[in-house]
């Protein structure tokens, strides 16, 4: 009885639904691309939304609340955590990304994360390109409380990664994050030398780097599409992390991204303090740019 | 991944052919792929939709309709239009005052505000024979002071010394007194990185600016920015007095539609390029590779002379 009783009422849904009309799409397809989605996906959920049929003159917050449900739709399946089940430990974590992304921060808020937890975590130096790199990474370690192997400026990154991952066997530590130089993805020199870390890496455990996160900035346009394919191709990226979403910026080229690539994503950056990263949540992210409700740091 | 706009035109134009000649309908049908063009190459929306309209004004004005090459026609017309916003004024810096010279740099986090403020140093050391300081402000980052310190080393330009524990007002203070007792040419005062919507940090900037009085307050912004750029300008340019805008990492292969954002939201030229990490990495600005880089062609030049052979 309860299944005919939500027939009928589809059915009479059905009678009095109507479309969105064009001036109303104009606006959702141009929220869409000043969220950073692109012109091409932006396009795209206009001619999905546009075949949905909906109440009669649907309120502000209707419409709102059918974005949401549609991006959501595209970003839930690639919500996915980092897990720590890396056998024989320690799980290799390499963070890589364009210079300025937020990767040594990054990584100080995955290694407080995971002290809060009761692993055992190990910092690895890996930029020993930038003025006061290592420094900034150093300064991290001694807040968080977690050792940090580090060599000296201008040094091999492979080599200190190979220590790293040595010195973590030895003391059975469980994580090992691996920090890198920030570089531009068309710069092949410089990406060669993140294939050399994952050659070496490798030669101690083939299945090291476990995880590959290529940390991106929310501020970003549609290069990050262009980002995430180079690196991905390069480095064997096994997830994303994007940061800086306390900002303004609204990161929808992750909804880009995810229709493109379908990689994991697995957390945000809402701050610069180490207290600053959340799991990616899929619905919160769709909220956010539908402009239901901002991104809480809770 | 993009394809390019002239490539676009010339498909639209070939639509049209054979029908006689074009109409203004046309036009704001070729006017729509430069629309999608310039968000593709993340110029923001309200920005693309300014522009989008003077620009059409302009080509129905012209001889687009008569022309045999409609298409390279109207990527002359676009990239004139974005040359002539993305130039304007003369962009050297400004700095003809009674020493010190005051430059603040100012931005978002990660933008390459350090990096950019060695890189200004050095220049003005090596090309106008400056005698620079440079003082970091900034006590939010770990080994931010330090990251400048460094660079000062390396290009052998003297930095404030590092008190540990002092407040940005306090350090500015400071800087301002060291370079008049110095007498230093030239002062350049890096800040931290900061949302533009974070207020205390931006009403720190601005006290920081009464102190300093700069000369120069230089936006620093990455050319990797998306369509939070107006955002961006809009609210620094609220709160200080920007002098201009430095682009950065216009090495890589971002098509930089921000510089096209920046300059029409703040209305304050781009005074310099940072292409690569290194020191020596500055460039000025340089309109007419901007405007074909946004337009998604390198052979924009060429391909302009030929339209203009045509007309
Ligand atoms: N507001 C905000 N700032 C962030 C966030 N993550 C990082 N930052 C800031 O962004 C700036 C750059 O961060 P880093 O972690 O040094 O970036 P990086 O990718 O390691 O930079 P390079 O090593 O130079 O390539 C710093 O000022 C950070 O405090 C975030 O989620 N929100
Ligand atoms: N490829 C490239 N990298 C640059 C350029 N300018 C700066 N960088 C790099 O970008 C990263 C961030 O630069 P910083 O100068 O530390 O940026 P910042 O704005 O001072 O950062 P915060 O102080 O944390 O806000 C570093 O890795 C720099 O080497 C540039 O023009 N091209
Ligand atoms: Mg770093
Ligand atoms: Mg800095």
């Amino acid at each position: 009885q309860k299944t005919s009783g939500k027939l009928s009422e589809n059915l009479t849904g059905l009678v009095t639904k109507a479309k969105l009309d064009d001036a109303i799409l104009d606006q959702i397809e141009e929220a869409l691309i000043i969220s950073d989605l692109g012109p091409a996906t932006a396009a795209q959920i206009r001619e999905t939304l546009s075949k949905t049929r909906f109440e009669k003159n649907p309120t502000d917050d209707a419409v709102r609340h059918i974005i949401a449900d549609e991006i959501e739709s595209i970003l839930a399946p690639v919500a996915v955590p980092l897990e720590i089940d890396a056998f024989p430990r320690p799980q290799v974590i390499l963070v890589i990304g364009v210079n300025g992304s937020g990767k040594t921060t990054t990584i100080a808020k995955l290694a407080h994360n995971y002290i809060e937890e009761d692993y055992g975590v190990m910092l690895a130096a890996g930029d020993t390109f930038r003025a006061a790199a290592i420094g900034q990474l150093q300064n991290w370690a001694e807040r968080i409380g977690v050792p940090i192997i580090a060599g000296k400026e201008g040094g091999d990154a492979a080599s200190i990664v190979y220590d790293g991952v040595k010195k973590c066997t030895q003391d059975g530590t469980d994580i090992l994050i691996v920090d890198t130089a920030g570089r531009l993805q068309n710069k092949s020199e410089l990406m060669d030398e993140l294939a050399k870390i994952r050659k070496v890496l490798g030669r101690l455990n083939p299945a090291a780097p476990h995880n590959v996160i290529l940390v991106l900035d929310a501020t970003t346009g549609q290069n990050a599409l262009s980002q995430i394919e180079i690196f991905g191709k390069v480095a064997n990226v096994t997830g994303l992390v994007m940061t800086k979403l306390d900002g303004t910026a609204r990161g929808g080229i992750l909804v880009a991204a995810a229709k493109q690539f379908g990689l994991p994503i697995h957390a945000i950056g809402i701050g610069e303090t180490m207290h600053d990263l959340k799991p990616f949540n899929a619905r919160e992210l769709a909220e956010a740019i539908a402009g239901i409700s901002d991104i809480e740091n809770d | 991944m993009f394809d390019k706009l002239s490539d676009r035109l010339g498909g639209v134009f070939d639509r049209l052919r054979g029908r006689g000649a074009l109409n203004e309908q046309d036009v704001l049908l070729a006017m729509r792929e430069v629309r999608v063009a310039l968000l593709e190459a993340d110029v923001a929306l309200p920005v693309v939709k300014e522009f989008v309209d003077g620009v059409t004004q302009l080509a129905i004005g012209q001889q687009v309709l008569k022309s045999v090459a409609p298409g390279q026609q109207v990527v002359k017309i676009v990239n004139d239009a974005l040359i002539s916003i993305l130039g304007g004024e003369t962009s050297g810096l400004n700095l003809a005052v009674t020493p010190p010279a005051v430059i603040m740099m100012v931005g978002l986090q990660g933008s390459g505000k350090t990096t950019t403020t060695a890189k200004i140093a050095k220049r003005l050391k090596e090309k106008e024979r400056k005698k620079v300081m440079m003082a970091s402000l900034d006590v939010n980052r770990p080994a931010a002071q330090e990251q400048l310190e460094i660079l000062g080393k390396q290009i052998d330009v003297a930095t404030l010394p590092i008190v540990a524990g002092q407040l940005p007002v306090d350090i500015a203070k400071r800087a301002m007194q060291a370079a008049k007792l110095q007498a230093f040419d030239v002062l350049l005062l890096d800040t931290a990185g900061r949302l533009h919507v974070d207020t205390a940090l931006m009403a720190e900037m601005k006290a920081i600016a009464e102190i300093g009085k700069p000369q120069e307050t230089l936006l620093v912004v990455d050319s990797l920015t998306g369509q939070d750029a107006v955002n961006v300008a809009k609210n620094f340019s609220d709160e200080v007095n920007l002098t201009g805008i430095v682009l950065t990492r216009m090495d890589g292969d971002a098509r930089g539609g921000a510089a096209l954002s920046m300059r029409t939201v703040t209305g304050q030229p781009i005074k310099f390029a940072g292409v690569g990490e290194k020191m020596d990495a500055l460039e000025e600005f340089n309109p007419e590779r901007v405007a074909g880089r946004i337009l998604g062609m390198g052979d924009v030049v060429g391909l302009v002379e030929r339209a203009s052979e045509i007309i």
